[in-house]
């Protein structure tokens, strides 16, 4: 799809401009369900990876405990196993390297190096992608916990942005029929479990998707 | 939360993260192993996008996230480039929120 270097980097600020929003409503709810603003800061620089942040602070907040809180965090981030391993062809380098930059593992470097035609070109936008948005998620947490404020990113649609950003990195990815019935049946398993499974739960079993994928779209 | 629940969170997920690129970063992975984790990346990126715009909890919801993801199929349809697709998403939902 896009293969210059600034494109990337411009596509990269974009989405981190996004990130960094949504880091400071992280930081806002993290300092309301009672973490200090270092225990914030920490979570979002250790764990980086939003979504399972939101649920575990939700849970607590909902009193469920830290220990629910910490599983349904790790079922939800179980999707990074395929993504590393989707990545290890752009991951080559000394192992100190590939420890560091692990932790970039995230939905958009993913999608970002996985969208474009080359490992090189690859490589790229995930070094560029995932330290942008190391940085705007790290300095939106640090604004939100220690300035709190009424921010309110969804009446930006700023939670609307995230959907379509990952379609629109998707879809250079779906050449094959193979690959579009499987996007396809995992986006349908995990809204029909949706209802039926707790957090992190549909996720998990959308993986199953792949399969239906490989079953029907031979070629 | 406490100090531990986010250092075990912080460890699972760097657990997580960091299975491929640790274990078989010096190493090729067999054609047909990447060809099946590259198509496990593309369902579960379906999957998230199906989630982040119709989950709410554990309902389901048809709202302005909806809306922003139609807008932001039209506009790569039309080959809109990134920055714009995003915008487009972000705008239109938050019009709709805002009449609503």
């Amino acid at each position: 799809m896009r293969s210059s270097h600034r494109t990337i980097l411009r596509d990269g600020v974009a989405i981190g401009l996004a990130v960094g929003t949504i880091g400071i409503s992280f930081g806002v709810l993290g300092r309301a369900a009672g973490l200090s603003p270092a225990m914030a800061c920490a979570m979002s620089a250790l764990v980086f990876a939003g979504g399972s942040q939101f649920l575990a602070i939700a849970v607590v907040t909902a009193g469920g405990g830290v220990p629910a809180a910490v599983l349904g965090g790790l079922l939800l981030n179980a999707r990074h196993v395929p993504f590393g391993i989707a990545l290890v062809p752009m991951l080559r380098g000394r192992l100190a390297l590939r420890a560091l930059s692990s932790q970039l593992v995230i939905d958009e470097s993913t999608a970002f190096a996985l969208a474009q035609p080359t490992p090189e070109l690859g490589r790229r936008a995930f070094y560029t992608v995932g330290i942008t948005l190391f940085l705007f998620w790290q300095a939106g947490t640090a604004v939100g916990a220690l300035a709190g404020g009424a921010l309110d990113p969804s009446a930006a649609g700023i939670d609307a942005a995230f959907p379509a950003g990952l379609l629109a990195l998707l879809v250079p990815q779906l050449r094959t029929r193979q690959a579009r019935v499987a996007a396809l049946a995992g986006a349908a398993i995990a809204l029909a479990a949706t209802p039926l499974l707790p957090a992190g739960g549909p996720i998990l079993v959308a993986a199953l998707g792949a399969f239906v994928g490989l079953a029907v779209g031979r070629r | 939360m406490t100090w531990a629940g986010v250092l075990v969170l912080a460890a699972g997920t760097y657990a997580m993260k960091a299975a491929g690129p640790l274990a078989l970063g010096a190493r090729r992975l067999p054609a047909r192993a990447h060809e099946l984790t590259t198509l496990l990346a593309v369902t579960l990126l379906g999957a998230l996008i199906a989630l982040s715009t119709f989950a709410s909890g554990r309902h389901l919801a048809l709202d302005a996230r909806a809306a922003g993801l139609g807008a932001a199929a039209v506009a790569i349809a039309l080959r809109a480039p990134f920055v714009v697709v995003v915008a487009v998403a972000a705008a239109v939902a938050a019009l709709l929120r805002a009449v609503a």
